[in-house]
């Protein structure tokens, strides 16, 4: 397996605190990463450098090979989908012209963009009836999945989901991990997930990462950090998190 | 606008309990001063006076006559018109204030017949108010032009004006719109001219003397006559009646203070009172210029009539009220549109600037918050003096237009603020570059809020753009002006009522913007 993505020494900080100590990571081709760690670990400001969205105080980004190059973040970006926890749907587009924004900004053929709308509906299951509506007339779970189409359309090399379930209801929640997981699987993405929960990290992930106070503690699976704890706060936070689904 | 107006503020209040430094004493002082002055005159008569320069000396000399007899007085400088005077007066507000026989008869008893001082002095009586005799000189509407064009062109009367239809003409408001004003003159003298604008009385000098209007309406004790060395034609049909100055007062007035004022009568010629008026404008001081007149008229003289004689104006040539209206309006449109426009062209970019914070987003804010507190009055005069705005439309346009950036600037800038960050970062994410994210997600975002200011500015514009009157730049702040300097209600509702509707449909035409230009996601 190739490295998709690979930080060398990675660094930021915010003013005086460190949000991110030098951090190395490769995120592996066709795989799903999954960065789990308490708030304020650092997994978000990882997902932001990667996508650009904050520039690194040190080291570098390598992308499929080559490092990011500043003056080219647009078209760069355009290889990355991007999911966040409310949606981040504009407001004033239906459903339909937010999925289409970028294919129609790019002057894509309108046959070949109908034809991966209608297919991207039914893979993450959304009603094509819904498609005219305005987010503020969909559900949350409904918006999250507009938005998931969103981060496919232009079929991304990378997608990049930054607690994409965390404000929705638990049977919502359940229902699109299970069509997450279907998804990844069948079109083989290669998926960057930030999530606090545990339990969907171990569903949902090929390779868990857990982080603490702007550094990686532990890398590997599920099962890894279960029997082989790196240290005292690998165990807490997997008891931690097993205590509360056992209760 | 009136250079006499900035003065209001120089008699400060002196109240008694300002003797604050010994507070115990002077509360007990300060208590014994309102006891007694209670007790003595339950209230100091109040002298009032117009806003303008001869007014101004006039009602201090009668503050200072009345005090010199030993009675509380004051004197509430440069209240307004005819038609604010004349209220306070019949209120009660004020005692006194000083008037001309001429405005008496056409502005306040609305007759076009010649009246004689005592039929004046009957007509005034029956309301109770009462009229001392003239106090010496007559104040008559006057035309000028400057010393060197006059002679140039041969002019020497008014009459001699019909041989020059080509001249430019700036008349005030007042005298546009007067029963004994420009329209029956221009009938009496058959003059034909064609380029007449309004403009405020002490800007059309300026203008005078810079030669961008060659004839002007005047008052033949104008200071500025002697000033800028300006020859006054001679009314050779002696069109226009007299005007003697006279105090008018409330009959309640105790009979020592009128006998005070009767004491006045007589004892002011046209050379004196425009020395006086001189004296006033070069000082500014309307205190020393009236104190110049005691001092060389130790006592009063006894009354000299002077009887009225008037030319009465002769049938006059109506333009009708829709033409006029209609035209006051799309000319008031037109400043408020134009003006408008351009504050959305500049507005709109700037508060994108603006949005992005830093020195350069504080010094455009803070810039045209600067602009939004100067009195809209204050840029007007600072604007006409500049090379290329003069007595214009121009200027009007250039002072609304400024006043219409703040509130549009202020809404993009903050509206485009206020897009969540989630949002903000989708649209990064997603590759789009900057100037397709403001156009296709930034801006319809912040439409509520951009069009919000566009309204406000709309709105403004279109209250503001009556003062372009006072420049000569027409729309339906002429009638306003006329009907408050000439004491007429209706026609200051002529131009008040189109306003206000028109301030309504601005509203009611935004509201419905709304709904085509707010994409349809941000109403839901």
């Amino acid at each position: 397996m190739s490295a998709l993505v690979q930080l060398i020494d990675v660094a930021k900080r915010y003013g005086d605190a460190p949000a991110l100590h030098p951090t190395n990571l490769s995120i592996e081709h066709g795989k799903t990463t999954v960065l789990i760690g308490p708030s304020g670990c650092g997994k978000s400001t990882l997902l932001r450098l990667i996508v650009g969205l904050v520039r690194p105080d040190d080291g570098q980004i390598i992308f499929d090979g080559a490092p990011i190059a500043p003056d080219k973040i647009d078209i760069f970006r355009r290889k990355i989908g991007y999911v966040i926890q409310e949606g981040g749907l504009f407001p004033h587009l239906t459903a339909q012209a937010n999925v289409l924004l970028m294919a129609r900004h790019l002057g894509k053929p309108e046959t070949e963009t109908a034809l991966r709308l209608s297919e991207l509906c039914e893979l993450t299951r959304f009603s094509k009836n819904l498609l005219g509506r305005y987010p503020v007339e969909l559900s949350g779970g409904q918006r999250q999945r507009v938005s998931l189409m969103r981060a496919l359309m232009l079929s991304p090399e990378l997608l990049l989901l930054d607690e994409p379930l965390g404000a929705l209801d638990p049977l919502v929640r359940a229902s699109l991990q299970r069509d997450l997981k279907e998804i990844f699987g069948r079109l083989k993405q290669t998926a960057l997930l930030v999530t606090h929960d545990l339990a969907e990290a171990a569903y949902l992930g090929d390779e868990i990462v857990l982080m603490n106070e702007g550094r990686v503690v532990q890398q590997g699976s599920i099962v890894d950090l279960r029997e082989k704890p790196a240290n005292e706060f690998v165990s807490e936070f997997i008891n931690a998190q097993r205590a509360l689904v056992l209760t | 606008m009136k250079t006499s107006t900035h003065e209001n503020c120089r008699e400060s209040r002196r109240l008694p309990w300002d003797a604050s430094s010994v507070p115990y004493r002077g509360i007990f002082v300060a208590a014994f001063l309102i006891y007694s002055t209670a007790i003595v005159h339950p209230q100091p008569i109040v002298v009032g006076s117009k806003k303008f320069t001869e007014s101004y000396v006039l009602g201090e000399i009668a503050k200072r006559a009345v005090s010199d007899a030993g009675i509380a007085v004051e004197h509430r400088q440069g209240m307004g018109g005819t038609i604010i005077l004349w209220e306070a007066l019949k209120g009660g507000q004020i005692d006194i204030y000083p008037e001309y026989t001429g405005t008496i008869t056409q502005e306040i008893l609305k007759r076009t017949d010649q009246l004689t001082f005592e039929q004046i002095a009957n007509e005034l009586g029956k309301i109770g108010i009462g009229m001392t005799n003239p106090l010496g000189f007559n104040n008559t509407y006057a035309i000028v032009m400057r010393r060197d064009r006059a002679q140039q062109l041969g002019i020497r009367t008014i009459s001699d004006l019909q041989k020059h239809p080509e001249l430019k003409l700036g008349l005030t408001h007042e005298f546009l719109d007067r029963h004994d004003g420009w329209r029956p003159l221009a009938t009496e003298y058959q003059l034909n001219t064609r380029n007449v604008v309004g403009i405020d009385h002490a800007l059309g000098y300026a203008a005078l003397k810079s030669g961008e209007i060659e004839v002007k309406d005047a008052y033949s004790t104008d200071a500025k006559i002697a000033e800028y060395d300006l020859v006054v034609l001679e009314d050779d049909h002696r069109f226009f009646p007299r005007y003697d100055a006279v105090f008018l007062f409330r009959f309640q007035l105790s009979t020592e203070a009128i006998s005070t004022l009767r004491k006045l009568e007589g004892t002011i010629d046209e050379q004196k009172m425009t020395r006086l008026n001189a004296e006033a404008e070069r000082t500014k001081n309307y205190a020393r210029a009236a104190s110049l007149y005691f001092e060389v008229n130790p006592t009063g003289d006894s009354a000299n009539l002077t009887a009225l004689s008037s030319q009465v104006s002769g049938p006059q040539l109506e333009e009708s009220f829709g033409h006029r209206l209609f035209r006051w309006t799309s000319r008031h449109l037109e400043l408020a549109g134009l003006s408008l426009l351009l504050s959305v062209l500049v507005g709109i970019p700037l508060g994108i600037f603006a949005s992005r914070g830093g020195a350069i987003g504080h010094v455009i804010l803070g810039f045209t918050g600067i602009v939004q507190t100067i009195p809209s009055l204050a840029l007007l005069a600072l604007l006409v003096p500049l090379p290329f705005f003069g007595i214009s439309a121009r200027t009007a346009i250039a002072a609304l237009f400024l006043y219409g950036l703040l509130p549009i600037v202020r809404n993009t800038a903050t509206g485009l603020q206020d897009i969540a960050q989630p949002i903000q970062d989708s649209a990064a994410a997603l590759g789009l570059e900057a100037g397709a994210r403001l156009r296709k997600i930034y801006l319809p975002i912040a439409s509520r809020s951009i069009l919000g200011g566009i309204k406000t500015s709309a709105v403004i514009n279109v209250g503001t753009a009556t003062l372009a009157a006072l420049i000569g730049a027409g729309g339906l702040g002429e009638p306003i002006l006329s009907g408050l300097n000439l004491n007429d209600h209706a026609t200051i509702l002529q131009g008040a009522i189109p306003a206000a509707i028109l301030a309504l449909l601005v509203q009611w035409f935004f509201d419905l913007l709304d709904r085509v230009l707010i994409p349809k996601g941000l109403r839901l």
